[in-house]
């Protein structure tokens, strides 16, 4: 029964800073969960250190990162220092919100290839995860 | 020797998720890592948290954690979410309401799908408390899916069980039904301060009232599938013996407000002291490893039967039963002697 089983791939969605709602983070869990992935969903107002806490405690493949307030050139180098520390280079950063094009070469000089503002279709997120976790080598995982 | 096992031994935290998920996904480094583990386990306090969904089972956890946490503990809390039964994909939401722990080494949280498994925990579940039990976490708080009232898979790997109630879920016919209050050592009336909380206590306590206690390890085996029927003798059922069983005791708390959690901690305790008096221990979980063995024989049993049957033979059944001209039984008959495993 085990044998032949994909191992499922784990995705963290996080929502760092103290905007206050949080519904696109919940369509995207919804939607990631209806392409058969397993979501942690931790809620509202995370700090960086609490997310990459959870990032480490619940091995995830991906981490997501809902952003409408605009401090995203804070936060998102927070998270991706944090996780690097903690010996999660491996594990990308996918950031969703309110992003200007002008931010985009900063944030992806990070590393931050998977950039999602409104209106994206949740399948392209979904592909995208389930391209990038498999060219890192979903063996390993 | 695994060397991703010394380092969970260790107390590495990264080594601990990475082994947890190899596990989980039933990979070969995950079993080597297990068995180099086992000899490890049986330490911890296992304490199991069940009850219907919304009672409050997440937010208590997360207030029991955080008071064991209080008095030098360290915890490690395994939260399973339903997997959904189309997509196979599920939301694990459990440590939305365990923020409050984050930032402390003592604890380690981690989510858990359950993949298909009935009964409330995910198959990979015992293994799971077992790799946080070698990691040497005192107390492993297990949460289960929201449960109705089969889901007792739970007594069958947490020493303690809590059956979280919430008031206004149903009437004193409810309270004595079969199934998921059996299995309490506590039970726990969360959100005791909102209406029919007194309702919800009298239920219960006319319920303990009315029952007959029995010892939980007797209790396991005359639960759920293929197990083993042990009659109850004499001495266990009668009168008399009253001081060898553990009668569930009923807490009421607002976990919200931290209120009741040290009344809890005391009949957590209590129960523990129980566990450790006499031989109670060892008979719980002399039965839950026969129930564990059963389980993997079972499983073990059907892959390898389904592995030796091809395709072909199966659909060939199908159609005859569906034809009406062979029962579903003969068909398994067949199945069976075509691998040359009588029943």
């Amino acid at each position: 029964m085990m044998a032949g089983e994909q191992p499922k791939i784990r995705v963290l969605i996080a929502k760092p800073g103290l905007d206050g709602h949080d519904r696109g983070a919940k369509v995207i869990a919804r939607a990631l969960r209806d392409a058969g992935m397993e979501v942690v969903y931790t809620g509202l107002r995370q700090t960086p250190e609490m997310i990459a806490e959870a990032a480490l405690q619940e091995d995830v493949d991906v981490v997501g990162l809902s952003i409408l307030s605009g401090a995203h050139m804070a936060l998102v180098p927070r998270v991706r220092e944090l996780l690097d520390r903690e010996g999660m280079s491996d594990v990308p950063l996918l950031v969703g919100g309110i992003i200007p094009d002008s931010d985009r070469p900063g944030l992806e000089a990070l590393g931050v290839r998977g950039i999602f503002g409104p209106g994206t279709n949740t399948d392209d997120i979904a592909s995208y995860i389930r391209q990038v976790v498999t060219t890192k080598g979903a063996g390993a995982a | 020797m695994s060397e991703l096992a010394n380092r969970v031994l260790a107390g590495e935290r990264r080594a601990l998720a990475r082994t947890l998920s190899l596990v989980e996904n039933g990979h070969p480094d995950g079993e080597t890592a297990l068995a180099a583990l086992f000899p490890h386990t049986g330490r911890a306090h296992t304490i199991g948290v069940t009850g219907a969904p919304g009672a409050g089972k997440s937010t208590l956890v997360a207030a029991l954690a955080k008071a064991l946490r209080a008095a030098g503990r360290t915890i490690a809390v395994l939260a399973v979410d339903p997997t959904s039964p189309f997509s196979g994909g599920a939301i694990l939401g459990d440590r939305i309401r365990m923020t409050e722990l984050h930032g402390d080494t003592g604890v380690f949280i981690r989510s858990m799908a359950t993949r298909g498994s009935l009964g409330g925990l995910s198959r990979s579940a015992r293994d799971a408390v077992r790799v946080m039990d070698a990691a040497g976490f005192d107390i492993v708080l297990i949460e289960t899916v929201g449960a109705g009232q089969s889901e007792v898979e739970i007594a069958r790997i947490a020493q303690t069980v809590l059956v979280v109630e919430a008031p206004g879920m149903g009437d004193d016919v409810q309270a004595i039904k079969a199934g998921i209050l059996e299995i309490a050592d506590i039970l726990v009336i969360n959100k005791a301060d909102r209406p029919g909380a007194d309702n919800t206590l009298r239920s219960l306590r006319m319920m303990l009232e009315t029952g007959h206690p029995a010892l939980r390890s007797q209790i396991l085996s005359h639960h759920g599938r293929l197990m083993s029927m042990d009659a109850p003798t004499a001495t266990q059922n009668g009168n008399g013996t009253a001081g060898a069983l553990w009668i569930p005791s009923i807490v009421q708390t607002v976990a919200s407000e931290h209120k009741g959690i040290d009344e809890l901690l005391t009949a957590i305790s209590t129960h523990r002291a129980y566990l450790h008096a006499d031989t109670h221990l060892q008979a719980l979980e002399q039965s839950q490893i026969a129930i564990e063995l059963q389980d993997r024989l079972r499983e073990a049993l059907l892959s390898r039967l389904l592995g030796s049957l091809s395709d072909g033979e199966i659909d060939a059944l199908i159609a005859q039963v569906q034809a009406r001209t062979l029962t579903p039984n003969d068909a398994v008959g067949r199945l069976l002697e075509s691998t040359r495993l009588r029943a």
